[in-house]
């Protein structure tokens, strides 16, 4: 018993640097415990820990959940739902309590306990990825105090492989529903999730060359001076990283262009065709829980995670900051969802394979040989000066380029006849 | 296969091929249509259509019904483009009346009013073909947006003649009910707001990288092939051929009006071929375009005054038959009418565009992925309300 | 070309197996035709250059009524190169009503035959693959006959209204 509590005890203090986790910062700021629960301190501050990111962090797929709702009615055209509370917003809450009295149906001649296990396996490891994620900080006194759960050594790598092992679940959910057109669908999904996990990969690791650790805190740590220092604009290379990142991104999240999985036209609902009630709910959690992990991953890793835009001030900085870049890279993802058609697989996979992996191979080759060439200290005017004049140039003439081809001038639109 | 009292038929598909059915109940097949996809992985060895889930036994009931009676049937047949289905066939039977010397001829003032109908209801079909193609590729958004000026055509529909999807309108010999005293204003309008709309969808979906992927290349049908397997339409001018029966047969008052015929090309710029799903969904774009040519002409006319409808005692042609055909915004219809001088007729046969397209569909789909099956079937635009009738 | 030059065409070349065009016929004439010869007339029409029938418009069965003894299958042909059409009849008996398939020469005719067989039973030999197309496999009868007497159960329903 003692032993384990020593462990816990050692746990506890992995920090890297002076910042803590957040069972430390429970510890500071609740009340001192009565005598007898002393030696449990450190325990009890964990598990209260994981309480708050078990009760706080589902409520974020039900969040986004409306955000569609709300974001694709309004590229549409349409208002959304505005029945359910003021402007429709209770109405996640309406159907999850619909979803809950839902018959539940196991296909008869599928496998059983697969079929139940999938889903909880889906959304367990698509949450399981928020736990090394730093979400803000708070100074008290001389010590700061990080809002994660664990400030795991091997942060990014973590996260990389818990991610990787929705595939199981997704092929779980496909075969165990007896169907041709679920096993189709798990099938590809499988093909494509594993294939992206490469550029997603090599993108990330064109980024921890420049920051030389994989400890997540340690990567916000080194992009704390400002705008600059945030790690998109170090070098150009790491510039088409966060591209080739982002695009990888949507393809693991299963959404369109790449959500042929659960391609409706032409599987019905792909893997989860025969999934009912509160199980089909938690598929969907999953997915914009996965989806919100990706963008907060994408946030902490290029756009400085919770650091502000100048140091010491705190625009765009803190929890706050944290949430608005991530829920910006994510209304991006829905904006992509509904406008652009969906890709075949073929051009799917050609696209991973021919494009975005040796991308990502010169990506790497290009942070390497930037950083011998100017300096290893990326924050060094020597390297940033050229690396933002390059992404500037680029971005200028990449977007001149855009606007050439749209071709007649911006008309007035003329409102629709009301008749 | 025996003819004989044919059953079912057994399949034996090889060991390796998986026999799928995208069945009668699919988000996209356009209606209730059965593919059975012999599948090998991904690839589609062979796609066979089965059709008659939407038989409504519509030439059955036309023996039974006097001529009047059965305009509210062909309604039903391709209820997308309800107003060009009624105008062949009222078409066919006034071409037989012209021999009855009772029958006074369709009115001029009928004429106008079914030149604006059935282009409105061009647009309006071309429309739900791009918003449903679109949706089935993958792009949500444009079927809300064809929808939404879908709906103002349905509301100037529902001005004229009371009902928005099935008009019973275009009766034989003129129309049914004049228009409402401001109606061409709406129609103005409409067309005003609608006309740069369409280089917005071309933009938004013509031109997006992902879709022309998709569509380019795919399921290439070339004129030789489309003749023969009797394909007619946009399907035929996106292969190439420029036949339009309101240009080439003019009817009605078509030869009156300045229009193009759009067909399709062969653009090195994006790779399209004469003939694939990219040219044959561009052309009923351009279409769309060419019929707000013609409704402004009219607008920009004077329609004459008079009756919209003919004088004539009964429907009773003169005995004989005739095949006539028109051009409804999937292709040629045809109406072969057999009569007997009674007010019913013998036999009533309609020959409807989309049957003839459908057919081509396995041998089209020969060798092309399962996500390229949809890409055919919206790009040759099918109503299964038409195929069964 | 009109009706009269197409008939006298195929009269040459056909002889016996051609009808005259009916005289006092309103509107659309169509030119009778032997029934065991359909393919061979068809594919000349198809070949011949100053003929070029290269669209098969439409394919009809028909029954006059219910004391007539005949069917028939009206031919709809359409030239996209001169421009003219033309219907063939072919008059089969109700018995035995065989005649050969056109489905070498046009490839819709594989569905409008079908549709024929399915609605008044005329078998096109030759056909590869003829089967219902409109009603269910297993159904009973050619509805569209005029002597069709409804089925009073199909698997067990009731079908009569």
């Amino acid at each position: 018993m003692r032993q384990f509590f020593s462990i816990v005890d050692n746990l506890s203090e992995v920090a890297v640097g002076s910042s803590k986790p957040l069972a430390s910062l429970l510890v500071e700021i609740l009340p001192p415990l009565p005598a007898f629960l002393e030696e449990y301190e450190q325990l009890l501050a964990m598990i209260t820990a994981c309480g708050i990111f078990v009760a706080v962090v589902p409520l974020i797929p039900l969040v986004l959940v409306l955000a569609e709702r709300k974001v694709s009615a309004f590229i549409q055209d349409r208002t959304g739902p505005m029945r359910v509370g003021p402007w429709g917003i209770l109405q996640t809450l309406a159907d999850g309590v619909k979803l809950l009295f839902k018959e539940d149906l196991i296909p008869p001649y599928g496998d059983r306990v697969l079929f139940r296990i999938a889903p909880y396996i889906i959304v367990c490891f698509s949450l399981a990825a928020f736990v090394a994620i730093p979400f803000g900080a708070i100074d008290l006194g001389d010590e700061q105090y990080i809002f994660i759960v664990s400030n795991l050594n091997i942060g990014i790598f973590y996260i990389l492989a818990v991610s990787s092992v929705i595939v199981i679940g997704i092929i779980m959910a496909g075969w165990a529903s007896n169907s041709k057109w679920s096993l189709l669908g798990s099938l590809r999904s499988a093909a494509q999730m594993v294939s992206y996990e490469i550029p997603v990969g090599l993108s990330i690791l064109s980024v921890i060359m420049l920051v030389q650790t994989l400890n997540m805190q340690g990567i916000v740590d080194q992009q704390g001076s400002g705008l600059h220092s945030w790690l998109i604009f170090r070098t150009p290379f790491s510039f088409v990283a966060f591209f080739v990142f982002f695009i990888s991104a949507i393809a693991e999240v299963n959404r369109t262009p790449f959500d042929l999985p659960e391609a409706e036209s032409e599987l019905v609902a792909g893997f989860h065709t025969e999934y009912s009630g509160m199980r089909f709910a938690l598929f969907f959690i999953a997915e914009y829980a996965n989806m919100f992990a990706v963008c907060a991953i994408a946030a902490t890793l290029f756009l400085g995670g919770w650091q502000g835009v100048l140091p010491g001030i705190d625009i765009l900085g803190g929890l706050p900051g944290f949430v608005f870049k991530t829920l910006f890279l994510v209304f991006v993802m829905m904006w992509i969802r509904w406008t652009l058609p969906r890709l075949r697989v073929d051009q799917l996979m050609n696209l991973c394979w021919k494009y975005l992996i040796p991308v990502s191979f010169f990506n790497i080759l290009g942070v390497g040989i930037w950083m011998l060439v100017l300096g290893a200290d990326t924050m060094d005017m020597k390297s940033l000066g050229p690396s933002l004049v390059i992404i500037v140039l680029a971005v200028f003439i990449l977007l001149r380029q855009v606007f050439k081809g749209v071709s007649g001038t911006k008309q007035e639109t003329i409102p629709a006849p009301s008749i | 296969m025996a003819a004989e009292g044919s059953k079912f038929i057994e399949v034996q598909p090889f060991s390796d091929e998986m026999v799928l059915s995208m069945g009668p109940q699919h988000p996209s097949t356009h209606g209730v249509l059965k593919l059975e996809l012999r599948l090998d992985g991904e690839i589609v060895r062979e796609a066979i259509p089965h059709i008659g889930y939407l038989h409504r036994c519509f030439e059955k009931h036309a023996e039974n019904l006097s001529y009047p009676q059965i305009i509210p049937f062909t309604d039903r047949m391709d209820y997308i483009a309800a107003m060009n289905q009624n105008w062949g066939f009222c078409l066919a039977v006034e071409k037989m009346m012209a021999a009855d010397e009772k029958f006074s001829g369709v009115p001029e003032r009928a004429e106008y009013l079914r030149v604006l109908v059935g282009e409105l209801n061009r647009i309006a079909s071309h429309l739900l073909s791009f918003g449903t193609y679109g949706m089935d590729i993958g792009a949500f958004t444009p079927f809300l947006y064809a929808f939404r000026d879908r709906e103002e055509i349905l509301l100037l529909f529902e001005e004229i003649c009371g009902a928005r999807l099935t008009y019973n309108y275009i009766r034989i010999g003129g129309v049914s009910r004049d228009m409402p005293p401001d109606w061409l204003g709406h129609v103005k309008n409409f067309i005003d707001y609608f006309e740069p709309k369409v280089d917005e969808y071309n933009a938004l979906l013509t031109e997006n990288k992902i879709f022309i992927e998709r569509t380019v290349k795919v399921a290439v049908l070339d004129e030789d092939m489309a003749i023969n397997y009797g394909i007619t339409g946009p399907n035929l001018r996106g292969a190439g051929k420029k036949w339009d029966l309101r240009k080439d047969e003019p009817y009605s008052i078509y030869d009156r009006f300045d229009f193009d015929v759009p067909i399709g090309h062969d653009i090195p710029r994006i790779g399209a071929v004469l003939g694939d799903c990219w040219n044959r969904y561009k052309v009923r774009m351009d279409e769309m375009k060419e019929s707000v040519k013609i409704i402004r002409q009219i607008l920009n006319q004077e329609i004459p005054e008079g009756p919209i409808i003919a004088q004539y005692k009964a429907v009773r042609p003169p005995a004989g038959e005739i095949f006539d055909r028109s051009e409804a915004p999937r292709g040629e219809l045809g109406f072969y009418i057999v009569s007997d001088g009674s007010v019913k007729p013998v036999r009533l046969k309609a020959k409807s565009p989309c049957f003839t397209a459908l057919s081509a569909l396995q041998e089209l789909s020969k060798g092309l992925m399962v996500a390229d099956i949809i890409a055919i079937i919206g790009s040759i635009d099918i109503v299964m309300g038409e195929i069964d009738r | 070309m009109i009706i009269e030059e197409i008939q006298g065409l195929l009269c040459e070349k056909f002889g016996d197996k051609i009808s005259p065009v009916e005289a006092g016929a309103v509107h659309d004439s169509c030119i009778l035709v032997d029934p065991a010869s359909v393919n061979a007339i068809c594919q000349y029409l198809y070949d011949d250059e100053r003929l070029a029938f290269d669209m098969l418009m439409c394919l009809s069965g028909l029954d006059l009524s219910p004391e007539d003894e005949n069917l028939s299958v009206v031919y709809h042909l359409f030239s996209d190169v001169h421009l003219h059409k033309v219907a063939i009849k072919a008059v089969v008996s109700k018995e035995n009503p065989h005649l050969p398939t056109v489905e070498n020469i046009w490839k819709t005719a594989n569905w409008h035959e079908r549709e024929a067989y399915d609605l008044f039973g005329i078998v096109f030999e030759g056909h590869s693959d003829l089967r219902r197309i409109l009603l269910p496999d297993d159904w009973e009868g050619y509805p569209l006959r005029k002597d069709y007497k409804e089925p009073d159960t199909y698997r067990g329903m009731k079908v009569p209204y």
